[in-house]
């Protein structure tokens, strides 16, 4: 048991902070493995900022335990704050700065001379393919490029920990994808990642394991695939040959899976919604007793929309628009 | 593709380095955040026209304005007010030290600050370094003026030293104020009102323009305690060669109680925003 708390690069127990009378985090417990890819996914105004802020020593939490690395985040301050790194939602760079020169700075801060910290820095941005750009101002950097200069200043020395508040929110795919590609590597090079984001397929890509969050809660907690399987067994797609066929494999999926099934706009499509794997090979038997040629007949894991749209009731574009109009 | 695959080795080689400095001394970083508000300055050198324009129009006003009425003339009146108007220009000048960290401090950078593990009060002690070197400015540019208008000295550069010495001390305390207000205050506008609160009756009911002797009793009583006036006088014994010593020693006092309380509330507001 105690071997395994070694390994915990985060762990919280009933964290709570509230602004008047707005609980923004209520309760909140998570616990990451070091070396891993954390989620935290929620919609808007869920309380993934709030949380990372406690997280990172820039906001006390009223009530709960906070431990990075071991250290008490409100006790240990200092101590946490020697190990970990944080790129919060809005770019954390000096505007007026150029990309170099942010770089410097922060180097400096961190403790190395003048002349290391603009090695580090030429190194940094020739990662991040920044190098022509070095010298302007930041205030003249598209998003994506502001989001890799944010990361680069992050890691100038590794942390053991990198905190990222929604790395992607309003990226272009491209960009996207870049950022993506740099927290895989983090990870590779043994930087432990916790990231929020409103992207559903965002977590389900790079993270080893999620917490939903919710009005300040975690709404559950588990692998993509536990999440996915906590709300079904997923949809079931079938493809006929012959578009006469169709019905009449409609009603023998209906019969063997014993739920609804649904037609596709597609006139050889049928889908349905699986609650047991076991109908699912009945189902196949039966189509093939009854002659019917299938071409495709594939159980997919439901996606992480689903996920949401159960665990909560509503789905993610209500809630999101539910938060704004709350501003 | 071998673009992205240079890229990748590029970005590998860059995190494979995990280096770690010894953490920095407060002194340096100090100087980094000082660094930072000069860079500031050399994309924007506008931000310098407080500390060039303002003495020179101050001086200009204040000794045509009211020396032929005051003194009977500019010249001897340029005498007796130019300490004053040198403190007073100086100490209105802080009250921007405050406007700047309101704008400031709303940017993500400093949620990058404060996470650093670093000795906090820095990023504000390095800017008011900074400060001190614009109120050391406006002052250059005043006793320049001065010189050119017939105001000499007669503590000589000892004498001028000295009160400048004393003046940027009091200043930088009285910037802590400042720094306090605007962590308190949410927008510029709000905490411009409240420094000219505090600035326009402790400048203009002091000794700058008036000896305080030609005064109603009630009035000449609180201009006598005002630590500007103490101020003027300190500056102006140092720069009159009569070094007045029981203001010097108030000053240092007030400076220090302002420094031991609004820095210490300063930071706990830094802290905490
Ligand atoms: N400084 C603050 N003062 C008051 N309310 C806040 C503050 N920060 C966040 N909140 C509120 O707390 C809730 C959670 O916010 P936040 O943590 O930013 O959510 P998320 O990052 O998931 O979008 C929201 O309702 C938000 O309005
Ligand atoms: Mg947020």
């Amino acid at each position: 048991m105690s071997n395994s708390k070694e390994e915990l690069a985060i762990e919280t127990v009933g964290l709570v902070k509230h602004f008047g009378e707005n609980r923004a985090v209520d309760g909140v417990d998570l616990s990451v493995k070091k070396g891993t890819i954390y989620g935290v996914l929620g919609p808007n105004g869920a309380g993934k900022t709030t949380t990372i802020r406690m997280l990172t020593t820039l906001l006390k939490a009223d009530a709960g335990k906070a431990k990075v690395l071991g250290f008490d985040v409100s006790k240990d301050a200092d101590q946490v704050r020697q190990r970990i790194s944080l790129t919060g939602q809005f770019a954390s760079l000096d505007e007026d700065l150029s990309g170099m020169e942010n770089m410097v700075m922060i180097g400096r801060l961190l403790g190395f001379t003048r002349k290391e910290a603009k090695q580090r820095g030429q190194e940094l941005l020739t990662a991040f393919d920044l190098q022509d750009a070095a010298k302007r101002q930041v205030k003249n950097y598209s998003g994506g490029m502001r989001r890799r200069l944010d990361i680069a200043a992050s890691i100038i020395v590794s942390p053991e920990i990198l905190f990222l508040d929604e790395p992607t929110t309003g990226l272009d795919p491209r960009s996207r994808n870049q950022v993506w590609d740099i927290i895989r590597l983090l990870v590779d090079a043994g930087t432990t990642v916790l990231l929020t984001t409103q992207y559903l397929d965002e977590a389900d890509q790079l993270a080893d394991r999620i917490a939903v969050i919710d009005h300040g809660k975690v709404i559950a907690e588990g692998t993509s695939s536990e999440l996915k399987a906590s709300v079904g067994s997923g949809k079931l797609h079938v493809r006929v040959l012959d578009p006469e066929a169709r019905d009449d494999a409609a009603q023998i999926l209906k019969g063997a899976l014993e739920v609804d099934v649904q037609l596709g706009s597609d006139p050889l499509v049928i889908t349905a919604q699986v609650s047991d794997h076991k109908h699912v090979a009945r189902a196949l038997t039966d189509l093939a007793s009854a002659n019917i040629t299938i071409t495709d007949f594939s159980l997919g894991q439901p996606s992480l929309d689903e996920v949401f749209l159960t665990l909560t009731g509503k789905p993610v574009e209500d809630q999101v628009k539910e938060a704004e109009g709350n501003v | 593709m071998s673009q992205n695959l240079n890229q990748t080795e590029a970005l590998k080689q860059a995190l494979s380095n995990r280096s770690r400095p010894k953490k920095a001394s407060p002194l340096s970083t100090c100087a980094t955040f000082s660094g930072r508000m000069l860079l500031k300055i050399k994309y924007v050198p506008e931000q310098l026209f407080d500390v060039t324009a303002f003495p020179v129009i101050y001086l200009l006003m204040f000794t045509y304005l009211f020396g032929g009425a005051i003194a009977g003339s500019t010249s001897a009146y340029l005498q007796f007010v130019l300490p004053g108007i040198l403190v007073l220009t100086v100490v209105m000048i802080t009250m921007y030290t405050g406007i700047e960290l309101n704008n400031d401090i709303k940017k993500g950078i400093f949620d990058r600050f404060r996470t650093l593990p670093i000795w906090n009060p820095s990023v504000l002690v390095g800017a008011l370094i900074v400060d001190v070197v614009r109120y050391l400015m406006a002052s250059t540019i005043m006793l320049i003026l001065g010189y050119l208008l017939g105001f000499r000295a007669d503590g000589g550069i000892l004498g001028i030293i000295l009160g400048l010495a004393i003046l940027l001390f009091f200043s930088f305390s009285i910037s802590w104020i400042w720094t306090t207000l605007s962590l308190i205050m949410r927008s510029e506008k709000s905490l411009m009102a409240a420094s000219m609160m505090i600035l326009f009756p402790t400048t203009f009911v002091s000794n700058v323009f008036v000896a305080p002797e030609t005064m109603p009793n009630w009035l000449a009583a609180f201009v006598k305690v005002n630590p500007i006036s103490l101020l003027v006088d300190a500056v102006r014994g140092f720069m009159e060669g009569t070094p007045d010593y029981h203001a010097l020693l108030w000053v240092c006092v007030v400076s220090v109680l302002l420094i031991a309380i609004f820095g210490p509330l300063t930071m706990f507001l830094y802290k905490r925003k």
